[in-house]
């Protein structure tokens, strides 16, 4: 049966989409344009074809002259952060959610409830002590540092305890039957099983350490270690000097690319991820 | 343990990524975190790179940390950690916080004692330094980057009311006049407006017409300071501006830089901002603009006195271990940063006025004030009349906060809520309940 | 919640575990109990002077009418925020299941706005519904709505949970996508063959069947709203005008990170801990619950 056109479900996803696309094609069409038209307001939808030049500009030299890294520098420190996030945290959780759900040992519970409080402060307000420990163990303005306290969290842990826990018994006892060990079970049947979910929190892993600000900025102390997110928001005056807006914004639209990416890419398995958690 | 090896596993591979490159061999290297970005950073790196080859011993290497909130709160964290850098720029209203942090910072005065270099308050323009300074006179910061606040206004709004551009207006009273007829004759949709509402209405103004923002003179004198915003003067003035935004001649577009737009737009005929917009107006506004010197009150002074400044200045921090020939370099820098030609410099390429009066000679013998109007308007403002008690500058703790309780009571006013009475009062006693908690808390 | 088969042995487990149990000791629960401790304290900026005060932050908050009022409109925030952003997402994630060309298309430009940094959106707001230079902001300034956010509390709080709303209709499209793609199609056509209509059927099939997506993103949101909006409100309206769009969050990192009042933050941060331990509780059992069909 031919289907008609769906005339109101693509009037409201259209809808949808300018209400959701706009404001960051704003954003790109403000690279374009000059820091000073768009200081008094005059920022345009319409981008000036001239300008473009910009983004090319931001990404190789930077804003160079104060002494920050090019753009291209700051998007891999980013890159790298965020995949150490998301990696370290995907391992660990699935490390820590096996335990966890397929055994029993002393103080389990006690474990997994002080894995899970991790959710209930976020860096921002425990940030001194944290810098603190950091630097006592000498990760101040390193590549570790920026990482680590970023990956002690609990959000992957409580849905892979979800997926296993709904693993059927059937293929454990096939497992054991056949004298598999529970290390080969979680390579061999756990792990392929849980691909889907795995790529569905790589993105939002990704996307959660790509736009860290705070920490970086405390632990990086030298430009060298600078994510593009503080390199965007560095830009942003407090009222000295004008912000040069075409600038940030170029910046922006460069640090929006790789996550995007990594959203598209995954989207087919992060969709497909999340339905089979639901079952 | 198997955190013990986990964590030193983690260390070693920290210790195996490169590192910051040491200072060129033998150079005391001195590592100052700032919050100078964009055109603003290039210069500092160039005035560093000045210093650096002016001499042999020592080399600042300098760090860009983010906004003055971000790098207080890093100086602090850093040197909680004994990690402090030599030295932090840090903001006016953290002033309070850093006189109270006792061993954490080394003021100018005691550097100077310690290490011999010769920095003389004197060559220093009073109310430039006076806000940096204890009580009695002694530096504690030094000043680094300032500028203070002026009247702005559009020249073309000016000639199509028929007022005569040349002569803006000079009082309060004045202004209320001029706004009136901006308003009447059409020629702009806000006659007045205002960036920085609580600095300019409040801190400034007491200043200028020499009444106190805080006993204890304004909080040189001791932690046991007191509000006095809610005086006569602060009173009238408040109220003065909400029934210009009664009458529509006067709008309140919001707190900090936020309304900067509507001056830069041509929405607003007058606005009261830094000093140190001019390099944004000349790229940004489409329109003829001047400055002038911030309206007084005739009915509280009648000769004013000078404005304060606003910005940063540079503290030295102390860490363990931290040893004489770095304190030295750090004072080296210090008074490199006083020598007329470098502060002219910095003040020429920048827009925040000269800190000295060597530079500010020097940039007069340089006719750089007459090839630039609008530039000599500020410091002429800063240096008028003589410095007082209450036109040294501000000694609180918690500033930011004091700021913005008089804003919130002010907005609420606006809507309605209150008069400028009953908000003033109210400011005054949330900001004192503010004051006596710092207090608690640095007396400890 | 348990699993039935599960392999013996206990140094395995311990060892597997003990890397985020580790981590989270070193870098949640020490950072943490300091951040506890200091919330019993007075003490200055640089941490040279502290003064035990027991109770005494908290009893000051809590004695503090505006804290209270700040409480409530926290309250009002996080639940506007999250209802707002649940329907738009649930109206654009049912036209999005359905069968139509170009729903790859629409449903990457739907999720992708997630990648946008907090930072970044909040300029675009601004840059966007500024009253005076706003593309959108001037226009209706204009109108007989008088937009002016900076004066105008209500409207300040009305774009607030508009702009942290937006930016969260992403996430919960992808949850709800999910959500209506695992329900069974066999389900839908028994409906639709005993003559449900589509509101009826969305109402007595699809909605219930995404209950347990529904409450889950509900915890998530108001977790969101209460903890990750803070960027948003401080670029927006600073918490103006007067205290209308004062979240909870907002005062938390005003008083800490500007005003170094450790003491008297650290007590505000314990009280929201409070509240989020109390809401993921909820999400846990939640959770748990959902295994059991």
């Amino acid at each position: 049966m031919r289907a008609r056109t769906d005339w109101t479900a693509h009037l409201v996803l259209g809808l949808g989409v300018v209400l959701f696309a706009l404001p960051v094609w704003l954003v790109f069409a403000g690279a374009t344009q000059s820091a000073g038209a768009i200081n008094r307001g005059d920022l345009s939808l319409i981008p000036n074809l001239g300008g473009l030049s910009e983004f090319w500009r931001v990404l190789t030299i930077g804003t160079g002259k104060d002494g920050a890294e090019p753009v291209w520098h700051m998007l891999m420190i980013s890159a790298g952060m965020a995949l150490a996030i998301a990696v370290g945290k995907i391992v660990i959780s699935v490390l820590s959610a096996y335990a966890v759900v397929f055994f029993r040992f002393p103080f389990r519970r006690i474990a997994f409830w002080t894995i899970f409080i991790t959710l209930m402060l976020p860096v921002e307000v425990r940030i001194i002590p944290t810098y603190a420990v950091m630097a006592d163990f000498g990760l101040i303005n390193t590549f570790t540092g920026l990482t680590m306290p970023l990956i002690a969290s609990a959000t992957a842990t409580l849905l892979f305890r979800q997926v296993f826990v709904a693993i059927p018994d059937a293929l454990v006892e096939a497992a054991r039957m056949d004298g598999a060990g529970p290390l080969r079970f979680l390579w061999d049947i756990v792990l392929p099983v849980s691909g889907a979910n795995v790529a569905a929190l790589f993105v939002i892993l990704f996307v959660y350490g790509w736009n860290q600000y705070l920490w970086p900025l405390l632990v990086a102390t030298t430009p060298r270690l600078d994510t593009i997110v503080i390199g965007i928001v560095q830009l942003i005056s407090a009222g000295d000097v004008m912000t040069p807006w075409n600038e940030m914004m170029a910046m922006a639209v460069l640090a929006v690319i790789p996550p995007v990416i990594v959203v598209v890419a995954m989207q087919h398995w992060f969709v497909k991820g999340l339905t089979e958690g639901e079952k | 343990m198997k955190r013990r090896s986990l964590l030193a596993g983690a260390a070693a591979l920290a210790a195996a990524s490169p590192r910051i490159s040491l200072a060129a061999a033998g150079k005391t290297r001195v590592v100052f975190w700032h919050a100078m970005n964009g055109a603003l950073g290039a210069e500092l790196n160039k005035l560093i790179a000045r210093f650096n080859a002016s001499q042999a011993t020592a080399e600042v290497v300098p760090v860009f940390k983010g906004g003055y909130p971000e790098t207080l709160t890093a100086a602090i964290a850093a040197w909680r950690a004994h990690q402090a850098p030599h030295i932090a720029q840090i903001f006016d209203v953290g002033t309070g916080s850093m006189v109270a942090a006792g061993p954490a910072v080394t003021d100018v005065w005691k550097l100077v004692k310690d290490t011999g270099v010769a920095i003389d308050a004197k060559n220093y323009i009073p109310s430039v330094r006076g806000y940096y300074t204890l009580a009695d006179g002694r530096m504690a910061s030094m000043p680094f980057n300032s500028s203070t606040v002026v009247m702005w206004y559009n020249k073309d709004a000016f000639e199509k009311a028929g007022l005569d551009p040349a002569k803006p207006p000079a009082t309060w009273p004045e202004v209320v006049k001029a706004a009136e007829v901006l308003k009447s004759k059409n020629a702009a949709k806000y006659a007045c407006t205002t960036s920085w509402p609580a600095w300019v209405h409040f801190e400034q103004f007491s200043a200028v017409q020499n009444v106190p923002f805080a006993s204890e003179a304004d909080g040189f004198k001791g932690l046991g300071a007191k509000l006095e915003i809610n005086a006569p003067a602060f009173v009238s003035n408040l109220q003065r501006l909400l029934d210009m935004s009664k009458a529509g001649t006067f709008k309140y577009a919001g707190r900090d830089n936020t309304p900067d737009p509507i001056f830069y737009s041509g929405q607003a005929a007058i606005t009261f901002n830094s000093s140190g917009i001019l390099g944004d107006l000349k790229k940004s506004a489409k329109f003829k603009w001047g400055n002038a010197f911030l309206p007084y009150d005739p009915a509280v002074i009648k000769t004013p006195l000078n404005s304060i400044i606003g910005g940063a200045s540079l503290w030295a921090m102390t860490a363990p271990h931290r040893t004489p020939a770095e304190y030295k370099a750090v004072a080296e820098f210090f008074a490199f940063l006083g020598q007329p030609a470098q502060d002219a410099e910095w003040s020429r390429t920048t827009g925040y006025v000269p800190v000295t009066f060597g530079g500010y000679n020097l940039l007069k013998s340089q006719n750089y004030y007459t090839q630039n109007p609008g530039t000599e308007l500020p410091i002429q403002q800063l240096t008028r009349g003589h410095v007082t008690e209450n036109s040294k500058g501000i000694r609180l703790g918690q500033m930011p906060q004091i700021r913005v309780i008089i804003e919130e009571e002010w907005e609420k006013a606006l809507q309605g809520q209150q008069n400028a009475k009953q908000a003033l009062d109210v400011a005054v006693q949330r900001g004192n309940t503010v004051l006596r908690q710092f207090e608690r808390a640095v007396k400890g | 919640m348990e699993r039935r088969t599960i392999f013996p042995g206990r140094l395995l487990p311990i060892l597997l575990v003990l890397p985020q149990l580790a981590l989270t000791i070193v870098f949640f629960l020490f950072p943490a109990g300091e951040a506890m401790w200091s919330s019993l304290t007075q003490v200055d900026a640089f941490g040279l002077h502290t003064q035990f005060v027991g109770l005494g932050n908290f009893a000051g908050l809590f004695s503090d009418p505006r804290y209270l009022h700040t409480i409530w409109r926290t309250a009002v925030f996080c639940a506007s925020v999250t209802v707002l952003s649940l329907a738009v997402a649930l109206a654009l994630a049912v036209f999005a299941d359905r069968e139509i060309r170009g729903r790859g298309w629409y449903r990457t430009m739907l999720i992708w706005p997630y990648a946008v940094a907090p930072a970044v959106s909040a300029v675009l707001w601004v840059f966007l519904m500024n009253p005076q230079v706003g593309l959108f902001g001037r226009w209706l300034n204009g109108t007989a709505l008088h937009w002016d956010y900076a004066i105008n509390g209500g409207q300040a709080m009305l774009l607030v949970i508009i702009a942290a709303a937006w930016k969260q209709v992403s996430y919960n499209f992808i949850f709800f996508l999910a959500g209506l793609q695992s329900i069974p199609r066999t389900v839908v056509e028994a409906a639709r063959m005993d003559g449900a209509k589509g509101w009826r059927r969305f109402r007595t099939i699809t909605l219930p069947l995404l209950m347990p997506t529904t409450f889950f993103l509900i915890i998530v949101d108001l977790v969101y709203a209460a903890f990750d909006t803070f960027a948003t409100i401080m670029a927006l309206t600073q918490g103006g005008p007067g205290k209308a769009t004062e979240t909870l969050v907002v005062k938390v990192y005003r008083d800490g990170v500007i005003n170094l009042d450790l003491g008297g933050s650290s007590a505000q941060s314990v009280v929201l801990m409070v509240a989020i331990i109390t809401l993921t509780a909820l999400q846990f059992r939640f959770l748990g619950q959902r295994r059991v069909d």
